[in-house]
């Protein structure tokens, strides 16, 4: 039994040292900040995480194929361009409206209230997905390696993207800004639950961010049973191994179309995010591509390997958090902006380099090559 | 031809399976049956057809004509899942695991046990503890990732995997290679118990020994063709030789000349490294062909590795030619004249797309450039001997190497070496998986070689070619060097005595008795 | 024997294909011009002439991230290697300003070499945390700011002028070409690029220094990468923050439309050579067409997908 937990911390390590990582980091932060271990401070910094964690978490399915998908960031601000025109509460809202080439595209009515944000959410995550699908299929008919093949299609999305908001703009519900960006709360008394969030028992729980309630239920819902079904465990075989995966019979098509679609829901699920909290939509390249970077960086934070076969969602979040504290500390320790980047650059090579030192340890130079 | 017994009802019956690959013909005509409860086994040199034929009837690749009947009803199969479906299983050469899934997840990979429409993790391990006991190889914890198995567990495991599916035609493709010798034993009890089970049961091997004491009947294949198939005992092992490669076969081994005090190429004096390695001291002499023996996993791969610069942490004295030397990597061992022929030529011998030309040239373009440029005139010359030395059988030396066969592979590995001329051959196994006409001809050249002055050190794990082509074998175990055996000393008993670390009186006695 | 060296290795097919692709973008280009302005600019050799001397800076860039490509990694730190070459030789100034600025681009090179090669880190990561290192750098050094130096007269007259009639920028990005080729073709180190590309560890057991062939790819990557922001320093007689931006994406799509193999160990250098004049004059037809930038942007994603379908796809993997 203790050989098992044994084998299991050896073959998660890179897990629990991302984890072990964010929590040195994150008490010390919360230590040196002025109004540390305060609800306001975690809001602020779940609402800050939320996006990049989605984007990691988005990014890993496909690394674990070893694949890469670098179109997460366009597919995060596609979607966020969408929810600008979709969840702005009002009937009809601002029509999804497009002058191309004197071509004019509107989208009708859009139902409003509740149920048209509750639609128009779906709608949105609906889109991200498409568009993972999209890669999917380009991948696994086109036959295309999947670095250039969403290298390319990441070009379409973005080029949608500034279709739709060749400007920042848009509006987003103010009360589904206030209920997803605060704490559980602000949620519950903005959707009217629990006595509008004063019920005894619920005070308890009141101060929790809801980003966090996210983080926690979106990998719990959607990660966990998908690393535990049939198509989940083919993704991982197929990163280890793709041609043993074929000759055992495993559905490895429809895995890795799986595979990239739900990269493109998590992806999409950051960009209706990142749309909620900013209130806009904005085809940003820059930005889109930073989100990309960065959610690389964080696999590997989170104990991915990029060759595929080893790692998981979970992992990559960790990672995402890591590299957003990181950040975190410029704020209190008063860092020149100036110098900011620099200091984020070098912390990156000095995280990846010292993973990397036990390479140096290898007594076996055949097995750096594997 | 003596076919099956037509009397009795085959399980599996081929009939005039035909497959050409790019013009190639792989198998031409065939017919071939085999019954329930009956080992049969599968010979051939590589390239004779055997593989495709088990590819044929695994579903890995479908046949241009001909009719495949099982249990009495046609069938054709899509994809492995389908044959697997019908009970039809192979444990393939090239190992089917997936080395970053445990051994629980690799076992049940094609239909785990289930829960609720997710895979049930501790069903999947009673499975995999089940199974694994089954062959006898409990040992083998589930959770543990395939990747840190050594070869022989892993083959172990897929082995495992295999009987999960509860095989009615079990196909076994050189599945007992890397086996070390007390696993081979419970392999073939498993094999004893399924076949009494009605299980029929196909086996490919090289290994002639294995095929003697495992098989009910054999079939022979040659170019694509099947050439015979007969019952146990009906021929001898050289006849079963001839029928392979089609002609007569003068003497398997070449012979070896007296030995003349040389003085030592290489000496080694206390290598240790890690755990692996143990004190190890050895010297080779100039025209000397020394074998490493023992059982899989004892070093000897290690020690290799040693030589040739691969492993860090390395210490002793190592000597070449009289100059202590330190090779850090195989590019400094190299330019001390040490070679190296590795285990696996797929992954570490060969770079399989680029051409066969490439692929010789590439340890010795420093010799045929001037300055940082290729002498391309000087190249091809040298590759064109080299091709001609070794009987490299090639359309053009612009084709993929991929595209030869097994053994033309490993002779384009050797010959790649062969071009730097070094004084130190160092093999690892260089025979596996290797057809016997090309085995021969691996013999002779290292016999050439060594009388050429070459020191060979050489590693197999078939007992036969350490007897058969060592001037001295020494036996390997626990890291540590416990025997060597040379003359009249060098025979199976005292290596497989040595082996097992006993004393060679006990066995040599306990075989007399 | 006659007839194989007629056929067309598979190296050939992208590199035609390419070419082909090319003469549809001018024809394309040609009838939308005529139809709408009456003109034909495209066939005109002195507007030719000028795109390429604007596509020379990315040809450069290309023939260094084809190098790292064909070892199997790729270099991320390209557009902070490029600015931060011109930025250095900028406010160096004098006779020193290119030295210097290919300087910065050895010095890139070799730290991610040394990353790649002996820590082992995924280029894809080390190289972009060099990249972001030397942003990080150049905005404390200018302070975030354009640069107020200029380029030196050599780098104008290398970027800008023109000799017979022709751009320098073009007999620098041909010295750079026949540079590439012959370390491709000619000599060991191409030969170890190729094999490493293929399979490292067979490449290793043959005795090839990896490690250093390795680094040096890396550094002859940071070099082009340095030569062209100090070309385009030149061009536009100065520095300014995020002028590499634009370079990565199209260097790694010109190496891939060229039939290069993104998992390294494949291509030759003449595809990656069309493949920046298909990109180059994609960019020009898209220009004279007014295309917005949300258009481009899918017209680009498109033909890469396009030309890599056209190409005959991976083999399936069964074995």
């Amino acid at each position: 039994m203790l050989d098992d937990i044994a084998i299991r911390i050896r073959q998660n390590i890179g897990l629990v040292t991302a984890i072990l990582l964010f929590c040195a980091l994150y008490i010390f932060y919360n230590a040196a900040h002025p109004r540390g271990f305060s609800s306001a401070v975690l809001v602020q910094n779940g609402d800050e995480i939320f996006a990049l964690a989605m984007l990691a978490m988005a990014q890993t399915v496909p690394v674990l194929m070893s694949g890469l998908d670098l179109s997460v960031g366009a597919v995060m601000t596609m979607v966020g361009c969408f929810a600008s025109y979709l969840l702005t509460g009002a009937a009809g809202g601002a029509p999804l409206h497009l002058d191309m080439f004197g071509v004019h595209l509107g989208l009708g009515t859009f139902p409003g209230g509740v149920s048209g944000i509750l639609l128009g959410i779906a709608v949105c995550l609906a889109i991200g997905a498409a568009a993972g699908f999209i890669n999917g299929c380009v991948v696994v008919y086109g036959r295309i390696q999947p670095i250039i093949a969403t290298l390319a299609t990441g070009a379409v999305y973005i080029g949608i993207a500034l279709f739709l908001r060749p400007t920042p703009g848009g509006k987003i519900d103010v009360d589904l800004n206030w209920a997803l960006t605060n704490s559980l709360g602000d949620f519950a008394s903005t959707v009217h639950i629990f006595d509008d969030g004063a019920a005894a028992w619920f005070a308890p729980f009141a101060w929790i961010p809801v980003p966090f309630v996210l983080l926690v239920l979106i990998p719990l819902l959607v990660w966990v049973p998908f690393r535990r079904s049939v198509l989940g465990r083919a993704v991982y075989a197929i990163g280890s191994a793709e041609g043993a995966a074929y000759m055992s019979g495993l559905p490895i098509e429809r895995a890795k179309i799986a595979a990239f679609t739900l990269a493109g829901f998590f992806a999409g699920c950051g960009g209706l995010f990142l749309a909620i909290q900013t209130s806009s939509g904005n085809a940003d390249i820059p930005q889109a591509g930073a989100y990309t970077l960065n959610s690389i960086a964080s696999v590997v934070i989170g104990g991915t390997s990029l060759l595929g076969g080893t790692g998981s969602a979970i992992g990559s979040i960790f990672g995402a958090m890591v590299l957003r504290v990181i950040s975190f500390f410029f704020r209190i320790f008063d860092i020149a902006p100036l110098l900011q980047p620099l200091f984020e650059g070098v912390i990156l090579l000095a995280a990846v380099s010292i993973g990397a030192l036990g390479m140096l340890r290898v007594k076996n130079t055949l097995e750096l090559f594997r | 031809m003596p076919v099956a017994d037509p009397t009795q009802s085959a399980f599996l019956e081929l009939a005039g399976i035909s497959k050409r690959y790019a013009g190639v013909r792989a198998l031409e005509g065939v017919d071939f049956a085999c019954e329930r409860g009956k080992i049969h086994a599968v010979l051939g040199e590589n390239g004779a057809g055997k593989s495709t034929l088990i590819k044929i009837i695994a579903g890995v690749v479908q046949p241009d004509s001909g009719r495949m009947r099982l249990a009495g009803s046609e069938v054709s199969f899509a994809t492995p899942s389908a044959a697997n479906a019908a009970g039809v299983v192979c444990i393939f050469q090239e190992l089917s695991l997936m080395p970053d899934l445990s051994v629980a997840d690799n076992i049940s990979i094609a239909s785990p046990p289930r829960r609720f429409g997710l895979i049930d993790a501790k069903a999947q391990r009673r499975r995999a503890e089940e199974l694994l006991s089954e062959i006898g190889c409990e040992d083998v914890n589930p959770l543990r990732r395939v990747r840190d198995l050594p070869l022989s567990r892993r083959q172990v495991v897929e082995i495992a995997k295999a009987l999960g599916k509860r095989p009615q035609l079990l196909i076994l493709d050189e599945a007992t290679s890397a086996l070390t010798s007390a696993d081979v034993e419970k392999v073939y009890a498993m094999l004893a118990r399924l076949k009494a089970a009605g299980v029929a049961i196909l086996y490919i091997s090289h290994r002639m020994h294995e095929v003697e004491a495992l098989a009910d009947r054999a079939s022979v294949f040659r170019n694509g063709r099947h050439i015979e198939t007969f019952d146990k005992g009906r021929r001898s092992t050289a006849d079963i030789i001839q029928l392979m490669i089609g002609r007569d076969i003068a003497a398997q081994y070449p012979p070896k000349p007296a030995r003349n005090a040389a003085k030592p190429v290489l000496a080694l004096e206390n290598l240790c490294w890690e755990r692996q390695l143990d004190r190890i001291s050895l010297s080779i002499g100039a025209g000397e062909i020394v074998g490493l023996g023992g059982l899989d996993g004892q070093g000897q791969k290690s020690l290799l590795l040693a030589l040739f610069g691969v492993l860090r942490g390395v210490t002793g004295r190592l000597t070449v030619a009289d100059r202590e030397v330190r090779p850090g990597s195989p590019a400094a061992a190299k330019s001390v004249g040490i070679a190296l022929v590795p285990e696996d030529r797929k992954t570490e011998g060969l770079m399989l797309p680029m051409s066969i030309a490439d692929n010789l040239a590439i340890a010795s373009l420093d010799a045929l450039s001037t300055g940082p440029f290729i002498d391309t005139g000087r190249e091809r010359t040298a590759i064109q001997r080299a091709i001609a030395r070794l009987q490299i059988k090639l359309d053009a030396a612009s084709d993929a190497v991929s595209t030869l066969s097994g053994g033309n592979q490993q002779k384009v590995v050797l010959a790649k070496w062969l071009m730097t001329d070094p004084r130190i051959i160092l093999l690892n196994d260089p025979t596996r998986g290797i057809d016997v006409g090309t085995k021969q001809e691996l013999y002779r050249l290292m016999r050439e070689l060594a009388d050429q002055g070459a020191a060979i050190l050489f590693y197999s794990t078939d007992y036969d070619e350490l007897i058969g082509c060592c001037d001295r074998v020494v036996i390997m175990y626990d890291g540590r060097i416990v025997r060597e055996l040379e003359g009249d000393d060098l025979t199976e008993t005292n290596i497989v005595a040595s082996s097992l670390n006993v004393d060679t009186d006990t066995a040599a006695g306990a075989a007399h008795a | 024997m006659t007839a194989a060296s007629f056929s067309l290795s598979r190296d050939d097919r992208p590199i035609l294909i390419a070419a082909a692709f090319i003469v549809v973008i001018l024809v394309a280009g040609t009838v939308y011009t005529f139809a709408r302005f009456g003109s034909a600019p495209l066939l005109s050799p002195a507007y030719l002439l000028q795109q390429l001397q604007i596509g020379a800076f990315l040809g450069i860039v290309s023939a260094g991230m084809m190098i790292v490509i064909l070892i199997a990694q790729i270099d991320l730190s390209v557009p902070w290697t490029l600015a931060a070459a011109a930025m250095m030789a900028t406010s160096v100034g004098g006779p020193l300003a290119i030295p210097v600025g290919l300087g910065v681009g050895v010095l890139v090179g070799l730290v991610n070499g040394v990353g790649v090669a002996y820590l082992r880190v995924p280029s894809m990561i080390f190289t972009l945390g060099v990249n972001a290192v030397m942003r990080g750098l150049m905005v404390a050094h200018t302070g975030g700011y354009a640069p107020q130096t200029g380029a030196t007269d050599l780098m104008r007259m290398l970027a800008g002028d023109r000799t017979l009639g022709i751009p320098n920028a073009l007999f620098v990005w041909a010295a750079v070409s026949v540079l590439v080729v012959v370390i491709l073709q000619r000599m060991s180190l191409g030969r170890y690029i190729y094999a490493i590309g293929n399979k490292e560890a067979a490449a290793y057991l043959a005795g090839v220094n990896t490690r250093r062939v390795t680094v040096v790819c890396f550094v002859l990557c940071g070099l082009a990468a340095a030569l062209a922001g100090v070309l385009l320093a030149g061009y536009s007689t100065k520095a300014y923050q995020g002028m590499g931006d634009a370079y990565l994406l199209p260097s790694i799509a010109a190496v891939v439309i060229g039939g290069t193999n993104i998992l390294g160990g494949r291509g030759r250098y003449l595809g990656t050579l069309i493949g920046v004049v298909l990109i180059v004059l994609l960019n020009s037809v898209l220009s004279i067409m007014e295309m917005p930038e949300a258009g481009r942007q899918v017209i680009y994603g498109l033909v890469i997908i396009f030309m890599l379908l056209v190409y005959g796809r991976g083999e399936r993997v069964t074995s």
